[in-house]
């Protein structure tokens, strides 16, 4: 039986994880994590991305065989070679990405693959929606009917879907991977809802989160995984969010976001009043020289659309844009970077890296000017602006000529950065800037904006990870709806406020303060 | 991943162009290779005659296929190629029966070339329109208009003057040999050192980064068909000058052929990756093996079924790499 000093043994573990180790080609994604969930729990697991959640669930739920170790359910060793075994053992996953077809309903969805039977091979249309009707009751949902057409439904009325598609198959352990990603703040309360109704049935539901006030707020236990290793498997009630979040980055936070005290410049970059509806409402705000500040909100709040707008990729309706006090008019991301704004957009894949090209290629191409004479590329410039930046970005590559897409993803990262700082830029929009990037790489690029901002350059980050906003901003600005809702000094700003502000609960924030 | 060192970056472009070579001599390979199989089995197929008309007959779709390279980079493709080098070798061959000045009969399907091509380019681009939409419609175009202007009359008593592929340069070298290795090197070379190269292979690689990059999709797309035009137009007057008449009809699967020469010759179909320069060697390869079937007794018709077989055989085989890469 696993279980360490702090988080006691539950008396009938019904799914128990033992020393899991898995190796990729060149990584090592699991080294010896153990954990176990008993009837009626929830279990949280917890890590950065990167940690080797996604690897564990996978092995759980059969996608791929561990190395070593093995995963017992009530006791007894299972065999989960292929996502058959895991779903006969009684075990259901709920992927980020809803596994449904769209164009069919409800009744169909849930019994996909393992329908009622008539005679001759018939399907029993009745006794599948009966068991439809059946499952909605059991969880209460009233808003969901057997024969809607699943394309038709809410992302939270989906997730139900696949939930009472687990329960369809009498999963006794049931995994969810971010279930709360893509909901509203409504749906997250039925989802906790239904998860209690889970437990009381005795249920084992692994929840994987990155936000802590869920773990909180639904899990019993939660074991925290960093770089493939079991770092501690704590009670909730024994623990608290300061806790968890130095277990998981393995250093205090404070030392995560080496903040540069440097003395702030002049305005480079004065928006007023700018519009390009339907996602920017009349926003005005400045960054200036030397300075950080961070843009929070949530997805879809406009954030994005935001810098693009100022990027000129979708040029302004509306207001008035000042780069380093001239007024100016971007119509086109070659006009932004010819006034000397760089923009590091959010989808490293789809948006800042051309994949089949080289390093040193991908270095340059927002920098031709800067390399070709006369329309030609002179290979020696070429060679030494991607050789600095290498350099400089501290890029793990074998060469120059490495093929970019083959390159890790803090990697990948750094070039998209130093593609844009080879054009010495006075303002710096960062989308994102560390998603989805090991903890390592993260701390490489927040040194690197600090450097950045002590030598002058104004930074715009945004940024849906509130410690990186608090860590690295001079000045926070939250966007909703469009418009900016909030703006909080460095001293003034707290998860609370800036989560209050996001919420829309920020006027209650204010008078609570 | 070890850590880059400069002397680490230094050596390897040498390693580069060794990998380089070493796929374009599997391509030259591949053709002696053929040559000295089939010259055992009929001694006749090496006669100096047949492989000089291989590679003059055939010149012609070298050329075109080095557009077409350009055109795949960019992540489009082109199939009314075969039709509009039909349409521009009748465009200058009327001009030239009829009293024009030879050199302006010439500059017209260049010309023409360039026009048809820019425009499908800026429908694609502009209108966001796919490809092989514009192009199957601009084949059906080019290629019943041709056949109602003309009626399917060919035209003969061409000016001796207007056979440019007659030409000897020197004497000794042919002008459709010398054209297809001349505009290969140059194409190369622009593709490999200009800023407006580097531009294609990014739009094919990734529009939207390129895009934010200030690289300008649709201008970049234009351009590409532009130029595409311009080597259907050389292509079509080689084609045009290599016979003593001009059918007016098309080609029959021209374009197959092209892209075939394009993809065999390294280009991915899907956009974004490498050389424009093997091209020509598998068009020399496709010309070959057309040839070679009708010394081993094969029906030539089989030329399309082997040319079928070459476009998938490479474009899986570029899947698979794309997988391998993907996956490390």
């Amino acid at each position: 039986m696993v279980a360490d000093a702090h988080g006691h043994t539950p008396p009938s573990p019904l799914l128990s994880v033992r020393a899991i180790e898995k190796s990729f080609p060149g990584v090592r994604a699991l080294s010896g994590v153990s954990f176990d969930a008993a009837k009626g729990e929830v279990h949280a697991l917890l890590g950065e991305n990167g940690a080797g959640k996604s690897t564990l669930i996978k092995i759980v739920s059969g996608v791929f065989p561990p190395d070593r170790g093995e995963v017992l359910v009530e006791g007894k060793p299972v065999d989960l070679a292929r996502p058959d075994d895991a779903r006969r053992a009684g075990i259901a996953t709920i992927y980020q990405e809803l596994l449904l077809f769209p164009e069919l309903t409800v009744a169909e969805n849930i019994f996909m693959g393992h329908a009622p039977r008539a005679g001759f091979g018939q399907l029993d249309w009745r006794t599948m929606r009966q068991r439809t009707n059946a499952l909605l009751a059991s969880l209460e949902i009233h808003d969901l009917q057997a024969d809607r057409v699943v394309g038709s439904l809410s992302v939270g009325n989906r997730q139900r879907v696949e939930i009472l598609r687990a329960l369809s198959q009498d999963a006794r352990i049931l995994i969810m991977d971010e279930p709360t990603a893509a909901l509203t703040e409504y749906d997250v309360t039925r989802l906790f809802d239904i998860v209690r109704k889970l437990k009381a049935r005795g249920v084992a539901v692994i929840y994987i989160s990155h936000r802590l006030d869920e773990i909180f707020a639904i899990s019993d236990r939660v074991t925290v995984l960093r770089d493939g290793a079991h770092v501690a498997t704590k009670r909730v009630a024994d623990t608290d969010a300061a806790e968890l979040v130095q277990l998981m980055v393995g250093r205090r936070i404070e030392n995560l976001f080496p903040k540069i005290t440097v003395p702030i410049g002049q305005p480079v970059l004065e928006v007023k009043g700018l519009e390009r509806r339907p996602l920017t409402k009349t926003v005005s705000l400045t960054v200036c020289a030397g300075e950080i500040v961070g843009l929070a909100g949530l997805v879809g709040s406009g954030r994005s659309e935001l810098a693009q707008t100022i990027f000129g990729v979708m040029p302004a309706d509306g207001g008035e844009i000042r780069i380093a006090g001239r007024k100016v008019d971007i119509r086109s991301p070659a006009h932004a970077r010819s006034l000397g704004v760089a923009y590091v957009p959010e989808d490293r894949g789809t948006q800042g890296l051309v994949r089949p090209m080289t390093v040193r290629e991908n270095f340059s191409l927002a920098a031709l000017g800067k390399v070709a004479f006369g329309g030609f590329i002179d290979r020696g410039a070429e060679r030494r602006l991607a050789g600095d930046g290498i350099m400089r970005f501290a890029v793990k590559t074998t060469s120059l000529e490495q093929i970019a897409g083959k390159l890790s993803g803090g990697n990948q990262q750094k070039i998209v950065l130093g593609k844009w700082l080879a054009n010495r830029p006075k303002l710096l929009i960062l989308d994102e800037p560390t998603r989805g990037i090991d903890v390592g790489a993260k701390a490489e690029i927040h040194r690197l904006m600090g450097e950045l901002a002590a030598q002058g350059l104004a930074i715009l980050m945004i940024s849906s990870e509130l410690p990186e906003v608090l860590g690295m901003s001079d000045r926070v600005l939250v966007m909703r709806e469009g418009r900016i809702a909030a703006e909080f000094s460095r001293a003034e700003a707290t998860q609370e406020s800036i989560g209050a502000a996001m919420m829309g609960s920020h006027e209650d924030a204010e008078k609570a303060a | 991943m070890t850590a880059v060192t400069l002397a680490n970056a230094e050596a390897d472009p040498g390693r580069r162009l060794k990998a380089l070579a070493s796929q374009e001599a599997l391509l030259a390979i591949a053709v002696i290779g053929l040559a000295i199989a089939v010259g055992l089995y009929n001694p006749r197929f090496l006669a100096m005659r047949n492989l000089s008309d291989v590679l003059l007959g055939n010149a012609y779709i070298g050329v075109a296929a080095i557009g077409m390279s350009m055109v795949i980079i960019s992540g489009n493709i082109d199939i009314s190629v075969g039709a509009l080098i039909g349409v521009l070798a009748t465009i200058s061959g009327t001009l030239a029966v009829n009293g024009a000045p030879i050199v302006l009969a010439w500059l017209a399907a260049l010309v023409a070339g360039i026009l048809v091509m820019a425009l499908q380019g800026a429908i694609i681009a502009y209108l966001r329109i796919p490809a092989i939409v514009v192009t199957l419609g601009m084949l059906s175009i080019l290629k019943g208009g041709l056949i109602s202007v003309t009626g399917g009359k060919w035209i003969t008593d061409l000016p001796d003057s207007f056979h440019l592929a007659d030409i000897e340069l020197f004497g000794v070298l042919p002008v459709p040999v010398f054209l297809m290795v001349l505009a290969t090197i140059l194409a190369a070379l622009w593709m490999r050192y200009s800023a407006s190269g580097r531009a294609i292979y990014a739009v094919g690689g990734n529009p939207e980064a390129a895009r934010l990059c200030g690289i300008s999709q649709p201008r970049t797309i234009v351009m590409v068909f532009a130029l595409h035009g311009f080597f259907a137009g050389a292509a079509a007057l080689l084609y045009a000058t290599q016979l003593r008449v001009i059918q007016s009809t098309v080609p029959p699967n021209l374009e197959l052929t092209i892209i075939t020469a394009a993809v065999v010759g390294g280009v991915s179909i899907l956009g974004g990756v490498r050389t424009v320069n093997k091209t020509t060697l598998a068009a020399i390869l496709i010309a070959e093996i057309a040839s070679a079937l009708v010394f081993i007794d094969v029906s030539p018709y089989w030329i399309r079924a082997v040319q079928g077989v070459l476009i998938l055989v490479t474009v899986i085989a570029d899947i698979l790499r794309r997988r391998r890469m993907a996956r490390a």
